[in-house]
């Protein structure tokens, strides 16, 4: 009898724990099924009062911490955007999507965000790769993309707004640079082996033999998230070259300069410029490793100017005392006003008169914390150089700043 | 009839499991989603592909692959490579310094198309190279390994080591194959516009129709005295050794016709997604292939669909509302589903099934002499 009722007992148990487990599975399919996208008259999502953007990073995976500056910063702008009532009258509306640091899911999630959402602006991607596997998505249903990262130009398309440098804007005034200050005839070349460093080293080359009358000794790709540079180092010191010139990028870094110091290599004997380390990597690898080095960006946290202090400021506030902020977190902020600009000079969100009105060379900001920057007909930003020494504190000293620089993605003489 | 029934579905209910999801992925999903979504359910369908390959090798075969992502890969990047000479004509890249082969040969110093791309020329070539090239690629690391009786963890450590293999070496040799970027901006086949609408619908529809043809062939094989032998050699190897067969050929078997099902998986998801990249050939998508078939029950051709939707589908979902805990999220469905359906979804269906087959009165009158036989065949097993 009582096993009877045990027996009973179980079983109904087993079905309600069952018909727990199949709970998710229905919230999924109902999820599916209402995914239908809200309809609006001018194809775009903007009301009477809101006007909806997306932004698009990766909040999991390797390239988390990387990318969340970067979408903190397009926050800040978006926020502050709103308090000062807005655009055309609309405040922002954010849909945030997670690229989870996988390139497909970047295809996706753009897909998504265009023909479902039908949001009037993207902010979002890092790496090349991510924004090569969004492209196709972009041109095909016209949308439009605020890039924020210094990539290696060979690139312009029409649904797309280059808000960091491309290659000849970082490269050839550090290299300038170095051989007017430290005298430098010899380089030695090494990067992260894929598209960003290849080319980028390519255009230094180029620009060393061909204009600096100098001679690359050495050059080198260690595949991407390598810890090994012992023997590179060792052929580095058998070179003795007058400057590493470094594109190293992501994890692989921390390793490269802590190998460097053990090494013996450091700033008092060898010259050392990169190209891939900004305040965001000099919290990982440490201050102390690299002080004494240079970094060719077109930002600096440390950088003295009232529109730099009110953003650190701002951002701090927003984002607390810890966060550091580099180039790309600083280019990223800069979409959501370079959009503005554009929108209102359009007086529309719609994406062919606001690329259009883009393309008239003439939206500019003051207000950038980086200083002063141009929108240039072929998408790219006018904007400075700037070499910067790191120091103990993981900060960097500014000791030298360009002229503004004419984008170029596709430079004469260097492909 | 009764040929059709036993061979081709399994058993009734398995005829009743296949009509039920050929008419939710052709009918129902068609129906009720918009195109976009459409176009992710296609994409979700090509990893099934992947997955019911690892039933067959997996759950019937005993032998784990943690390396389905290689095979899946393969037929991807054929697929792509075509596309990618397509889109690459003379006319498309003047502005390169060698105009006529892809651009990122061009970023890379290359001047030259590489021997082996030129065969991706033909489209007729490149249909054989997806079915061919990863079965003798299968068929080489197969008898490699089971002719010197390699198999259990061993062999699925191989298969994961040489999906790493495989990765570090498109990425690192990205002057031939697109590096980490992978292929990108693939727009025409044979000079039909792939990223239109009605592309995409024709491919959704081209894509389901393989995947049942291959359900199909694959219940063919398994319920064949093949199958019988496969599930033999799982529960009791040697026995079947000593019964006089070359077990090491069967699983070699079983192995390369997985790869094949897997590689037409990758070419469908090329050219529905419009791009590859070594991220589908590693360790995290070889694995979250047999998850797939793990989820939806890895006895069950049909559960491995399921299994695959349901997964994707949650990923989407839940990405889409949480952003930023999606991940726990999928934790929580795996941990839910193996705790409550340790057999899968596949286990439901094998619990809750004869309440709906019950209402198919018709089917039942239908094939009612073949009853005894078909549930002497039943496959779909609650063994472990």
């Amino acid at each position: 009898m009582s096993d009877k009722s045990d027996n009973q007992r179980s079983w109904g148990r087993r079905k309600v724990v069952r018909a727990l487990g199949a709970l998710p599975l229905g919230i999924i399919l109902a999820s599916q099924l209402s995914w239908a996208a809200p309809a609006t008259t001018t194809g775009q999502a903007v009301t009477e009062d809101t006007v909806t953007v997306g932004i698009l990073h990766s909040l999991t995976g390797t390239m988390a911490i990387s990318e969340t500056g970067a979408q903190e910063a397009e926050k800040l702008a978006i926020k502050q955007i709103n308090e000062s009532g807005g655009i055309l009258g609309r405040q922002i509306k954010i849909i945030q999507e997670d690229g989870a640091s996988d390139w497909p899911t970047f295809a996706e999630k753009s897909r998504k965000l265009l023909v479902n959402d039908k949001v009037a602006a993207v902010f979002g991607c890092w790496t090349s790769a991510s924004r090569k596997a969004a492209l196709p998505v972009f041109e095909k249903e016209n949308g439009l993309l605020y890039y924020p990262t210094f990539y290696e130009g060979l690139e312009q398309s029409k649904n797309v707004i280059y808000t960091g440098q491309e290659a000849t804007q970082q490269i050839l005034d550090g290299l300038n640079w170095v051989a007017k200050e430290k005298g430098a005839k010899t380089f030695y070349l090494i990067g992260s082996d894929y598209i960003w460093p290849r080319t980028s080293m390519k255009i230094a080359r180029k620009h060393i033999e061909n204009v600096l009358g100098g001679k690359v000794v050495g050059e080198e790709y260690k595949p991407l998230g390598d810890t090994q540079f012992g023997s590179v180092i060792n052929k580095i010191r058998l070179k003795k070259p007058d400057v590493i010139y470094a594109a190293v990028v992501g994890g692989s870094n921390v390793a490269w300069f802590k190998q460097l110091k053990a090494a013996g290599i450091n700033s008092k004997k060898q010259t050392l410029l990169t190209i891939s380390v900004t305040e965001d990597e000099v919290l990982g690898i440490g201050g102390e490793n690299l002080e004494g080095f240079y970094s060719i960006m077109k930002y600096f946290q440390s950088q003295d100017n009232a529109n730099n202090v009110a953003f650190v400021k701002a951002f701090k506030e927003m984002w607390g005392d810890d966060s550091v902020i580099g180039d790309v977190t600083q280019a990223a902020y800069l979409g959501p006003w370079l959009w503005k600009a554009a929108v209102e000079k359009a007086g529309t969100f719609d994406v062919d008169a606001v690329v259009k009105a883009s393309e008239e060379g003439d939206i500019e900001l003051t207000t950038a914390p980086e200083g002063y920057v141009k929108l240039h007909p072929n998408h790219h930003l006018w904007s400075k150089a700037r070499v910067g020494m790191w120091k103990k504190d993981g900060q960097a000293e500014v000791v030298y700043t360009s002229e503004l620089l004419e984008p170029d993605p596709f430079p004469e003489g260097y492909q | 009839m009764s040929f059709v029934y036993e061979k081709l579905f399994g058993d009734k209910k398995g005829l009743i499991g296949f009509c039920i999801l050929a008419a939710l992925i052709l009918v129902v999903f068609p129906v009720m989603l918009d195109s976009f979504r459409l176009n992710l359910v296609g994409k979700y369908l090509t990893y099934a592909f992947a997955a019911v390959s690892l039933v067959l090798l997996w759950g019937y075969g005993g032998t784990l692959s943690l390396g389905q992502g290689i095979f899946f890969g393969i037929g991807g990047y054929a697929m792509a490579m075509f596309l990618k000479l397509e889109a690459s004509s003379p006319e498309n890249t003047a502005i390169q310094s060698t105009p006529g082969i892809p651009d990122f040969m061009d970023w890379n110093q290359i001047t030259e198309l590489p021997t082996f791309w030129i065969p991706f020329h033909s489209f007729t070539l490149t249909l054989i190279a997806i079915l061919v090239v990863p079965t003798i690629f299968a068929y080489i690391i197969g008898a490699a390994m089971f002719k010197r009786r390699v198999g259990g963890v061993y062999f699925a450590i191989i298969t994961q080591v040489i999906s790493v293999i495989l990765t570090v070496l498109i990425v690192g040799q990205q002057g031939l194959t697109g590096g980490i970027n992978g292929i990108t901006d693939l727009r025409t086949l044979n000079g039909w516009d792939i990223t239109s609408d009605s592309a995409k619908n024709l491919f959704y529809f081209i894509n389901c129709f393989l995947l049942l043809a291959v359900i199909i062939a694959s219940r063919f094989i398994l319920t064949s005295k093949f199958g019988r032998l496969l599930l033999a050699m799982r529960d009791k190897e040697d026995r079947v050794r000593f019964s006089g067969y070359d077990v090491a050929n069967f699983k070699i078997f079983i192995f390369c016709f997985a790869a094949m099902i897997s590689a037409i998986g990758g070419a469908m998801f090329t050219l529905q997604v419009g791009f590859m990249s070594p991220s589908f050939v590693g360790i995290v998508p070889s694995i979250e292939m047999v998850i797939f078939a793990a989820i939806g029950g890895r006895m069950s051709l049909i559960g491995a669909v399921y299994g695959t939707l349901l997964i994707n589908f949650g990923k989407t979902a839940f990405s889409e509302s949480f952003p930023e805990l999606w991940l726990f999220l999928m934790g929580g469905l795996f941990i839910a589903v193996v705790m409550f359906f340790p057999n899968g979804l596949a286990g439901l269906w094998e619990d809750y099934g004869h309440h709906i087959t019950k209402r198919f009165g018709f089917i039942n009158k239908f094939f009612d002499k073949s009853e005894n036989t078909a549930d002497s065949v039943e496959l779909e097993g609650s063994n472990s």
